[in-house]
């Protein structure tokens, strides 16, 4: 029997049938139906999606002219700090731009929390004037709102991971509605710094990375900054495919929080001002590679679909269909971007 | 899969889907038509290098004297008929 070779979702190899994919794939879409209680893939795309994991080339592409754009949310480090060459950010951003072909690409501190940045705000405006000065493609400043940041010993704010296992929910709840106050205040002063400093936006990096109340405190930002600087443009990338209901109750223009995907998360994020969305799908390493890119296309599909601002879908590691693991398999990667463009429809990776 | 920055349009698009919240599609038409190409020529380095180097907005590889950074955006602020930030900062510090 003829067979396939492919990817787990860890990035090892695996060789399976045609029946064998195609059931994956099968599978895979159900599952993210189900969960997001969204439409599954139709035949024709599963089809494609069958067609795109069996090519027998390694790395493959989109049919010309469908052509996207691409957005980062690594702050300039990959190669520098990730890659260990000695180089600056903003001579990083240049070599980005104009070795690398990047569309745009976002500076960021390399502990990428904005109360982390609050108090280097005067360095790294410094940084953001000299690229802006020197870049033609858009720049950012790019950080995660980080809630745990805000809790004791380091933060002001009760530590509700502790208190919720001592069942004090009510006193969990108020760290954590405290904790948003806090990140508001300084994800706007930030975006103030960075505006005056010619930033062409500002990226909320891993939204909801402590559940509900991470998330909301990233939308009440972008609503405020909004506000305030109305050309200035603001990108939000989550940090999971679920928002997590660590507190359970929050909500943001009279929608809960907790439990929502991302063809949800999206219409919230319109609601605040943001300009591009990025949605996460997490990848199981436990589960083959068709299984899990079925499911991610599935998921994207759906937020591009209720979206009326661009999608720009997370493809990194471990998530968007791509292994989890630290060097991805490009056979596995370009196949993942492909199909979230061409059947996912996804403005930008 | 990347339309590729400079080498082509894609900072170009990538400059509508932020300031304007832009769907692909609909940033590609945008500067097409402030280009006069196609948007499938947006995402052709043959086409797009010899253009950028025709309006000076910036290209890899440029030629002595070529605008940079900050003229280029001055120039594509112009050309796609939007405010860039820095642009707007740098004119509110130089006064011109």
């Amino acid at each position: 029997m003829e067979s396939f070779m492919t990817r787990m979702g860890d990035g090892s190899a695996v060789c399976l049938s045609a029946e064998e994919i195609k059931s994956e794939l099968k599978s895979g879409t159900f599952d993210a139906a189900d969960r997001g209680k969204i439409s599954e893939l139709n035949a024709a795309e599963l089809d494609y999606l069958f067609e795109i994991v069996t090519s027998p080339v390694n790395v493959v592409s989109v049919v010309r002219g469908k052509e996207i754009v691409t957005s980062s949310d690594s702050g300039a480090f990959k190669i520098n700090y990730q890659a260990n060459i000695s180089m600056d950010r903003a001579t990083a951003i240049q070599v980005h731009e104009k070795v690398l072909s990047a569309d745009s690409l976002d500076l960021g501190n390399i502990d990428y929390s904005y109360k982390a940045v609050k108090a280097i705000l005067h360095d790294e405006a410094k940084v953001m004037e000299n690229v802006q000065l020197n870049t033609v493609m858009p720049v950012l400043y790019g950080a995660m709102p980080n809630l745990g940041l805000y809790t004791r010993p380091d933060g002001p704010v009760e530590n509700w991971s502790e208190l919720l296992p001592l069942g004090k929910i009510a006193e969990a709840r108020a760290a954590q509605e405290k904790a948003v106050e806090h990140a508001v205040k300084d994800m706007v002063y930030v975006a103030a710094g960075m505006f005056e400093a010619g930033a062409d936006g500002i990226n909320f990096d891993t939204c909801g990375a402590s559940g509900d109340a991470d998330i909301l405190a990233a939308l009440l930002a972008a609503k405020e900054i909004r506000k305030l600087y109305p050309g200035l443009g603001l990108e939000m990338g989550m940090a999971g495919e679920f928002i997590l209901g660590m507190h359970g109750r929050l909500e943001f223009e009279g929608i809960r929080l907790a439990g929502l995907y991302p063809h949800k998360q999206v219409e919230l994020a319109e609601k605040a001002g943001v300009s591009i969305f990025g949605p996460v799908i997490n990848t199981n390493s436990n589960k083959t590679f068709p299984w899990n890119l079925a499911r991610a296309v599935t998921f994207v599909k759906a937020c591009v679909e209720a979206a009326n601002i661009p999608v720009h879908a997370n493809v990194g590691m471990g998530v968007g269909a791509t292994p989890m693991t630290p060097v991805p398999p490009v056979d596995a990667v370009s196949r993942a971007a492909k199909s979230l463009i061409e059947i996912g429809k996804a403005d930008g990776l | 899969m990347g339309m590729g920055g400079i080498r082509t349009a894609g900072d170009l698009v990538l400059r509508m889907q932020l300031t304007r919240g832009l769907k692909i599609d609909q940033a590609k038409a945008y500067v097409a038509e402030k280009l006069g190409v196609t948007p499938f020529d947006l995402s052709d380095c043959s086409v797009m290098r010899e253009l950028r180097q025709s309006l000076d907005i910036g290209y890899p590889m440029p030629d002595p004297g070529a605008a940079k950074g900050i003229e280029a955006k001055i120039k594509i602020a112009r050309l796609l008929g939007i405010k860039i930030n820095s642009v707007e900062q740098f004119r509110k510090r130089t006064g011109f």
